[in-house]
């Protein structure tokens, strides 16, 4: 019998916050057969998504999808603090429904942006970000600087897709009419690729902005030329701000690089002032490079449900935010959890062990395609359909422009959206809600 | 004793990213999180040769890792984020932020006590 073959044409691949959106995938009776134009991590995510699925288990013992519902309510119900945690691979519809039902157990809500991109949040609140689309960078920008980025590794199609080589409206020739900077601690693939990579000192961020705000102003420093910030002589801090002022649209791109080393928020909030006021004299943005594929999603979905983008606590019946306090690194750490309910992310592989831990000795619910090491270990394991291959919905990408994923093969299992619904739907039932 | 201490920072790779998604189990990923890029002088400083066994340890934990040279400033050592580095740091030292040490952990290499 001669096998069914469909061919899908631009299918996001969902892996980072690239979204590229121009992936074709062929499927042979409903099996993933080849990938084309996506990069090595998103053609290994489409070719390995149907594969290594767990089982549905309570305690490691495989069971029924509605008895491993009706554990998981069990425990949500009965636990004190719960965590509901995760969100930054899975739709913004499913993502909805956690939050839902975080508000409904008086739970308190946080997900991967907390330890990666959240300090660049906390800087927004304070200072707002002159921010653009990846559309605009692609059709409009002379300049772009990777300040404490490497996305020739981690978001490997983000050059020729949007930032480098990609041929805009305004720069038809691609590469050859952009200047590209990179500032790092080290050289990467990305630097190399430069213009110029201007190697600091790790930890000056902060001072690095604070330097380039008074050049970029002209104003007076009270140090030479041969004074050093960053390990890098003010002359070349002064030309960096030079080629700024000239540019036509600048942006700069910041990883975590910025925001994870020493001063973190302040790092951005420094970062987000510079951008502003080299406006007064070209137009420039930043933006930040969001690592998984709906982690900016994440922080769109519980800002507009809860108000807050982050670490949400709902004890009290309404939302309360405070990273640090209600961040899941430090919940975790304090051991203040006693159970939790874990969607798309892998805490197992992602958190510090001392950290991660803690999760081991409380009942936790985790509803994920893949095994990884977090499905060793939590109580209730729910393998679900993959977003974006075997269940669709929507992602926000980088630049927080949201697109609908595809669903292009079948699954065996439910959505994270449709196991969460029934949970909540029960928690509502057991609640009197 | 030969050893030398300076900041762990964590990196992506593309190696990571891409092995990751064929199975953390898989032992491509597990190796490749396990190799520490050190810089060459440090390594001869400490009295290490490219490809040995090296002991990495923290106030938090310590791992046992492959060292390979790499064109990285001194005293500064990248590890591949994952499983390995985070037995390196602590959730409960985030300075309130809810964000670890990953890329500024004080850390001692010395060479690992037996070359597997
Ligand atoms: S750059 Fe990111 S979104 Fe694009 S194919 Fe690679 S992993 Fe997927």
């Amino acid at each position: 019998m001669d096998q069914e073959l469909k061919v899908h044409s631009d299918v996001i691949c969902t892996f980072c916050g690239c979204l590229c959106d121009d992936i074709e995938v062929e499927v042979v009776d409903n099996r993933i057969s080849k990938v084309k134009k996506a990069c090595m991590i998103g053609r290994n995510k489409l070719m390995h998504a149907q594969s290594n699925n767990p089982d549905i288990t309570i305690a490691g013992k495989p069971t029924s999808l509605d008895a491993a519902i009706n554990e998981a309510v069990n425990i949500l119900t009965n636990a004190r603090f719960p965590l509901v945690y995760g969100l930054s691979s899975t739709t913004t519809e499913a993502q909805r429904e956690m939050v839902e039902i975080a508000e409904i157990l008086n739970a308190t809500i946080d997900n991967p942006s907390s330890y990666c991109h959240g300090p660049g949040l906390m800087a927004r609140q304070q200072v707002g970000l002159s921010s653009c689309t990846l559309g605009e960078v692609k059709n409009r920008a002379d300049l772009v600087i990777f300040w404490g980025c490497n996305p020739l590794e981690s978001h490997v199609r983000h050059l020729t897709r949007y930032s480098v080589s990609a041929k805009g409206m305004f720069h038809p020739e691609g590469r050859k009419s952009r200047k590209i900077v990179s500032i790092d601690i080290r050289p990467t693939p990305t630097t190399k690729s430069s213009d110029w990579f201007i190697q600091v000192t790790p930890g000056n961020t902060f001072e690095i902005a604070t330097l380039l705000r008074a050049l970029v102003a002209n104003n007076p420093i009270g140090k030479g030329d041969d004074a050093l910030i960053a390990g890098v002589a003010v002359s070349k801090w002064r030309e960096l701000a030079e080629m700024i002022r000239g540019c036509k649209y600048g942006v700069i791109f910041f990883g975590l690089g910025v925001t994870q080393c020493r001063g973190r928020d302040i790092n951005v909030e420094q970062l987000a002032v510079l951008v502003s006021e080299i406006n007064n004299h070209t137009r420039f943005y930043a933006m930040a490079m969001r690592g998984h594929g709906n982690v900016a999603g994440g922080n769109q979905v519980m800002t507009w449900q809860t108000g807050f983008p982050l670490a949400v606590n709902f004890s009290r019946g309404y939302p309360r935010y405070n990273p640090g306090e209600f961040s899941v690194i430090g919940l975790l750490a304090r051991k203040e959890v006693d159970a939790a309910l874990i969607v798309a992310t892998d805490p197992g592989a992602h958190l510090p062990a001392d950290t991660g831990d803690h999760l081991k000795n409380i009942p936790v619910i985790y509803l994920e395609p893949h095994n990884n090491p977090t499905t060793e270990w939590a109580t209730v394991v729910i393998p679900v359909a993959q977003a974006g291959v075997a269940a669709s919905g929507t992602y926000y990408r980088m630049d927080n422009v949201p697109l609908r994923v595809k669903k292009i093969v079948d699954s065996d299992h439910l959505s994270d959206e449709e196991v969460l619904k029934r949970i909540k739907e029960r928690i509502t039932h057991a609640q009197n809600y | 004793m030969a050893g030398i201490s300076g900041l762990l920072v964590t990196v992506r790779t593309g190696k990571q990213g891409a092995e990751m998604m064929r199975g953390k189990m898989n032992p491509e990923y597990l190796d490749e999180i396990s190799t520490l890029r050190i810089n060459p002088d440090d390594m001869a400083e400490a009295q290490m040769l490219p490809g040995q066994k090296v002991k990495v340890s923290s106030s938090f934990g310590e791992v046992t890792v492959t060292c390979i040279a790499s064109d990285v400033p001194r005293k500064l050592f990248f590890l591949p984020v994952g499983p390995v580095a985070n037995r390196l740091v602590s959730g409960s030292d985030t300075d309130g932020t809810g964000v670890p040490a990953w890329k500024g952990e004080q850390v001692t290499i010395e060479p690992a006590d037996q070359v597997q």
